[in-house]
């Protein structure tokens, strides 16, 4: 059984958990609301958290509304996910000086801080052991990514609040952190008492509670505390309707092909992006260089791209070589749900439901693969 | 780089429009005069009355053709010009002024002149490149900065430019700006809306305005119904598809049906 202990003031506890991060170096991050959702910045305190906040969320809708508690992490998980930090949207890989006789070099230009994700939901630690096989582990790994990740804390957080958009739970990947995470938190609020329970998942996990543990009250966590837990990513389960069938969505995606319901949602498809920008495991960049206008610097930049921008299926000579909304559409799905599993062992999906709520045209992928499952091909 | 001892000879013409671009033009002058010995400007009114005769090896042109006497000025600036690139909303889809393809221009010439006929025009504002030949668009009403100063250095560096043709969305995820569209319900054009801006507008919590035109491959039809499921009404719909760009083909096209579909029962 892993080591595990109650913060009985849930917000010092929080409080004085990020100063221990920052007091080691963390830039601390986490969910805060901003322009009407929960954006993961930069946190000072527990105040800096969405406290007694919660959303909703639906296909192409998103909102806030107030909760009549002081609850911390009542909501599931917003716009943007650890990506943004880990591979961040802009990087200068490399800048070059002209001098005399030739050129000077120089690497990348920015070391991030080491970050500390606070508030991180199951699905979003599955999402970065899925981008650690594409980044890390794979024949060309990414060196800023692998520092970034290496370097990387995460206080992951049972879910108790899952939105309607969610489906982590047919995936396999939630709502239950089990793995990736440095302290696991269930946020035990009841009328009576908001506490924290923590479950230590690594070394430095337990070096840093034990300097909490030193500044605030604390007690050690009882078979109830545990079966409080148990019982809230239980309810988390249920309540999620939509479902997906990995190992079922990958199989029937590339056996249908040229099925009609790909000439369907090209209709609906704005070809926008939203959907891959979200998502916590697309890891699709473009690399454009940059000159000065007198020609004496130049830069190496890489930028966040999709496969719904006709920059990135074109060719030299040849333009783009998934020039219509249907076949980017589907090198969007058949990759996340199919041939992810050719390239990595898994699926490219971890149940997040970012993609079907941010997409602005309401499109579900859940649905797509039950339509397509439904009238298949072969 | 094109070779520093023939300083290339630049030209920068203006047609109908507000001057909006060519001012976007002079507020690079920092940048242009750490230049200046390897540049020519040959002709830019704007900016000084000294002008040096053609041929011009880069022709910068702004403003969209309303007058015969436009249509043929442009064909003798293209004649002169080794390469021309038109900039801004005027000059790439023909400009607010554009609204005049839908109606009859007689009736506007009553009621704006008080002698309509001493004015000489055109039924229609159109692009640049229904005229001529265009080596490059360059959108935005009015364009940006940047994305000019990088058509000019890829210019000089004889290279492609980097402007890219993908949606508003991707600045506004790459800045991580919250979807008003999404999480507002905010009438937004920026998923048909080509990308140049830096999402401005949703930077702000407003919609984007779509001042750079249709986006690489757009799906204007699709937006429109998922504006109208958020309540935008027919006619606000159609306006907002019908300004800077309006004569921007996807652009008048979408509105164009939406007018059908509303007087049709
Ligand atoms: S495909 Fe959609 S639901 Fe799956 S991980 Fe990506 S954003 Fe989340
Ligand atoms: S789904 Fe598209 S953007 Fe995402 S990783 Fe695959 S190809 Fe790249
Ligand atoms: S599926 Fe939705 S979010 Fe993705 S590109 Fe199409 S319209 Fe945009
Ligand atoms: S605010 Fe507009 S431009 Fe930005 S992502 Fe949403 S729809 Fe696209």
């Amino acid at each position: 059984m892993t080591a595990s202990l109650v913060l009985t003031a849930a917000a010092q506890g929080v409080d004085e958990l990020i100063a221990a991060l920052a007091r080691r170096g963390y830039c601390v991050v986490g969910p805060r609301l901003r322009d009407g959702a929960m954006v993961l910045e930069e946190l000072q305190g527990a105040a800096s958290l969405p406290v007694g906040w919660t959303d909703e969320q639906e296909a192409a809708t998103y909102r806030v509304h107030r909760r009549d508690d002081r609850a911390l992490f009542a909501y599931a998980v917003g716009p943007q996910s650890p990506r943004r930090y880990l591979s961040p949207p802009r990087k200068t890989l490399w800048s070059a000086l002209r001098i005399e006789g030739g050129f000077q070099f120089e690497g990348e230009a920015d070391e991030p801080p080491p970050y500390a994700f606070v508030g991180v939901k199951a699905c979003e630690l599955a999402a970065i052991a899925v981008q650690d096989k594409v980044l890390r582990d794979g024949p060309y790994p990414d060196p800023s990514y692998v520092r970034a990740r290496q370097q990387a804390f995460f206080v992951g957080v049972n879910c108790g609040s899952p939105a309607a958009t969610c489906f982590c739970t047919s995936m396999g990947t939630g709502p239950a952190v089990e793995a990736g995470h440095d302290l696991a938190i269930t946020e035990l609020l009841t009328a009576g008492a908001h506490e924290l329970l923590v479950e230590i998942g690594s070394d430095r996990g337990g070096e840093v509670m034990a300097e909490v543990q030193s500044t605030v009250s604390w007690r050690p966590a009882t078979d109830g505390d545990r079966e409080a837990k148990h019982q809230i990513v239980a309810e988390s389960a249920v309540r999620m309707t939509r479902r997906l069938e990995p190992t079922v969505a990958r199989d029937v995606l590339i056996a249908n092909l040229e099925h009609p319901r790909w000439d369907d949602v090209a209709t609906r498809c704005l070809s926008c992006t939203n959907c891959t920008l979200v998502c916590p495991t697309c890891f699709c960049s473009a690399v454009e260089d940059v000159s000065s206008l007198d020609g004496d610097r130049a830069e190496r930049v890489q930028r966040w791209d999709s496969c719904f921008t006709l920059g990135h299926s074109t060719l030299h000579g040849a333009g783009s070589v998934r020039g219509d909304t249907r076949s980017r559409y589907r090198q969007w799905l058949t990759h996340k749900l199919s041939t992810w599993w050719d390239q990595f062992g898994v699926s490219g999906c971890v149940g997040c439901g970012r993609c079907i709520a941010w997409c602005p045209a309401g499109i579900d992928l859940t649905e797509e693969v039950a339509a397509i499952a439904r009238e298949k091909e072969q | 780089m094109v070779s520093t001892t023939s300083r290339p000879k630049i030209a920068v013409w203006k047609f109908a429009s507000c001057d909006g671009c060519q001012l976007s033009l002079l507020d690079c002058e920092d940048e242009l005069l750490a230049v200046a010995d390897r540049v020519q400007i040959a002709y830019f009114l704007e900016a000084t009355r000294a002008t040096i005769d053609g041929p011009y090896d880069l022709s910068i042109v702004e403003g969209s053709i309303t007058t015969e006497h436009d249509a043929e000025r442009i064909k003798t600036i293209r004649a002169l010009s080794r390469h021309l690139i038109t900039i801004g909303a005027c000059a790439t889809a023909g400009g607010v002024q554009a609204l005049r393809n839908y109606s009859d221009i007689d009736d506007y010439l009553g009621i704006v002149y008080a002698t309509p006929a001493y004015i000489s025009t055109l039924a229609t504002s159109t692009p640049i490149s229904a005229h001529v030949q265009v080596d490059f668009e360059l959108r935005g009403c009015p364009i940006d900065k940047h994305q000019l100063l990088e058509v000019l250095t890829a210019f000089l560096g004889q290279r492609r430019p980097n402007i890219a043709g993908h949606s508003v969305c991707v600045e506004c995820k790459l800045r991580g700006n919250v979807c008003v569209l999404v999480a507002g319900g905010t009438p937004c054009l920026g998923p048909i809306t080509h990308a140049g801006c830096g999402a401005l507008c949703p930077t702000y919590a407003r919609g984007c305005y779509g001042c750079f035109g249709p986006a690489e491959d757009p799906n204007p039809a699709s937006l429109s119904a998922q504006l109208d499921r958020l309540g935008v009404d027919r006619v606000d719909l159609i306006r907002m598809l019908r300004t800077f760009n309006t004569g921007a083909e996807p652009f008048r096209a979408e509105s164009q049906r939406l007018m059908t579909e509303a007087s049709s029962p």
